[in-house]
């Protein structure tokens, strides 16, 4: 018996194990096969991306760092030429937008059960292993060592498991790695893809054929809410969704369906979606604890990138690339950790230190004091202010035979009257901190 | 049924469902009972949890999942037990 399972342990026995098909596992998974490693990749859905939900755009210059021919050969809705943020007010909006016909496109969007199947079918033709329709249910660790996974139908042994597994990762919790993720630290997303004519999309939003417009929402039914909105345009459909803080949610005992519903209807929104039909509900949580909730990101035998790792930078709307990268760095270290035959902590640290040198620490540092601040002030910064930028805008465009200097007044008057001046300040003094924080 | 439902209802019908015989998402009655927020009733984004008042009850209409992790991170006391379907089971995004 024990013979067997010794043999067992050697047949099922591989340099790396990746959890996690998203594109994480899958840069970190491809990353290893190259340098001629044995890497097995495990997905629980029936293919990568089948459970893999975002806004959204990927951005060119990291995915290039991993899949140099993506632009020619990967699945690519529209490459982004047009930033457009939108404050709603309860009915009505200000919008700024930022448009450039980029030589080098920042981001294309796209669909991420096409596109992540695709990174996944690179991976393969690399020499990755990918076993799909399988859940890790725990890992295996020996002499406080993580030496294999469990699945449904089998145990797989190996030298280091890579834990991509996404914002939940229950596996980082299982071996302590982390403790709760708190109400706090994700938003719940909702998002519907509605199918619309490639020519009313263009119109609608000024674009050519394979030209992109991303608008993000502020206010309108989140107003006063620590919650984001984006709309998207694919070839011939749109994506509109959004992300609430779950503890607003919580506290505020709202449907996040509900909530999107109303942005659909604002009057800025409804006419780009109009006669368009939903042909995909979909939700997902986002990660938005930022630097001070990052688990623990290794310990002996395990790595943890991606979304399990909290690497998102939601006021970008930045996680794939954090996801990718951190996956290759991962991969790296493995491959120095299987050049030196050590799987120790003491190795493993190199992927803390390959991350700090790298943009993903440094930029969660930057913002490490954002969600605080805006935890705080979500009334305020998301609600008393884009309204009365909005108000601001009303009386500005506003013609009725009232002289121009009484309103200016007027709108002045107003902000002290309902902000009174300790509240003023107080705002302000967040803000510069907030800035100094950002910039120091 | 109201609108909200209804129109809950009509986007769940665009998501492509392989159900499970049996449910991915345990709660604990005892918990449930003496549960104050019932969070889960309306963070879900699929309503996949509704209070029966009269039996005293939480519904879970499991096969309407949408696998995101909510209802686990709002339960109050922490206490629902959440695992994924297996692997041959639940959602498949085709858009994603
Ligand atoms: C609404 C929304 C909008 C977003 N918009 C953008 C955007 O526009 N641009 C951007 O760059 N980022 C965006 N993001 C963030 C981005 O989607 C994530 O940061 C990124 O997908 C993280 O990649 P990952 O590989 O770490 O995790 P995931 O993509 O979540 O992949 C994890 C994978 O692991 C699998 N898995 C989990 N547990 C197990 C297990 N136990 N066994 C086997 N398999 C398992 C899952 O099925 C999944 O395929 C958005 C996110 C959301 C929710
Ligand atoms: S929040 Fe948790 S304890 Fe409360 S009803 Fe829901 S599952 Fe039960
Ligand atoms: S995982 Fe998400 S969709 Fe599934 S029951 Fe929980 S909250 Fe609802």
């Amino acid at each position: 018996m024990i013979e067997e399972n010794i043999e067992k342990k050697d047949q099922n026995h591989v340099d790396v194990i990746v959890v996690g098909g998203g594109p994480a596992g899958i840069s970190c998974a491809i990353t290893l096969a190259r340098a001629g490693k044995d890497v097995v990749l495990i997905e629980r859905g029936k293919f990568s991306g089948s459970k893999n939900v975002f806004g959204g755009a990927i951005y060119a210059q990291p995915t290039r760092e991993i899949f140099p021919n993506f632009e020619k050969e990967a699945p690519i809705e529209r490459k982004n030429i047009e930033h457009k943020y939108a404050l709603l007010g309860e009915d009505d909006s200000t919008v700024i937008s930022y448009k450039k016909r980029h030589e080098d496109p920042v981001s294309y969007t796209v669909i991420r059960a096409k596109f992540d199947r695709w990174m996944a079918q690179e991976a393969k033709k690399e020499g990755v292993v990918i076993v799909e329709e399988t859940v890790v249910r725990e890992l295996i660790v020996e002499n406080e060592c993580v030496v294999g996974v469990r699945t449904e139908l089998e145990d797989y042994y190996c030298n280091i498991v890579v834990l991509a597994d996404g914002v939940n990762s229950l596996l980082a919790k299982q071996i302590g790695l982390r403790g709760d993720i708190e109400p706090e630290d994700v938003a719940v997303s909702v998002k519907e893809v509605i199918k619309l004519d490639k020519e009313k999309i263009n119109d609608r939003f000024l674009i050519n054929d394979d030209e992109g417009c991303i608008y993000e929402l502020f206010g309108g039914p989140m107003l006063g809410m620590l919650g984001l909105g984006f709309i998207y345009t694919n070839e011939n459909s749109i994506s509109i969704g959004l992300g609430i803080t779950l503890n607003e949610l919580v506290e505020r005992k709202i449907k996040p369906y509900e909530i999107l519903d109303k942005v659909k209807s604002h009057p800025t929104i409804a006419p780009l979606i109009k006669d368009g039909e939903v042909i995909e509900y979909s939700a997902h949580l986002i990660p938005e604890g930022g630097f001070k909730k990052v688990p623990i990101l290794y310990g002996a035998g395990v790595m943890v990138c991606g979304d399990a790792a909290m690497f998102v930078n939601n006021l970008h709307w930045e996680g794939t690339n954090l996801a990718m990268i951190s996956g290759k760095l991962a991969g790296e270290t493995a491959i120095i950790a299987l050049g030196r035959e050590d799987y120790s902590e003491n190795t493993l640290a190199k992927y803390q230190e390959k991350l700090e040198e790298s943009f993903i620490m440094k930029d969660l540092r930057t913002y490490r004091d954002l969600m605080d601040v805006m935890h705080d002030k979500s009334e305020d910064f998301l609600g008393y202010y884009p309204k009365k930028i909005n108000s601001f805008f009303e009386m500005f465009t506003s013609v009725n035979g009232i002289p121009k200097k009484d309103l200016y007044w007027k709108f002045i008057k107003s902000i002290f009257k309902d902000r009174g001046l300790s509240a003023l300040f107080s705002d302000f003094t967040s803000i510069i901190k907030l800035l100094w924080s950002i910039l120091r | 049924m109201n609108d909200s439902k209804k129109d809950l209802e009509n986007k769940l019908y665009t998501v492509k469902y392989n159900p499970d015989s049996e449910s991915h998402l345990t709660p604990v009655p005892e918990s449930c009972a003496n549960c104050r927020s019932k969070a889960c009733t309306f963070v879900c984004p699929a309503g996949v949890y509704e209070w029966d008042e009269e039996n005293n009850r939480l519904i879970v209409n499991y096969e309407d999942c949408l696998e995101c992790g909510a209802c686990r991170i709002a339960c109050e006391d922490k206490s629902l037990s959440w695992v994924y379907p297996k692997g041959t089971k639940g959602v498949t995004f085709k858009q994603g």
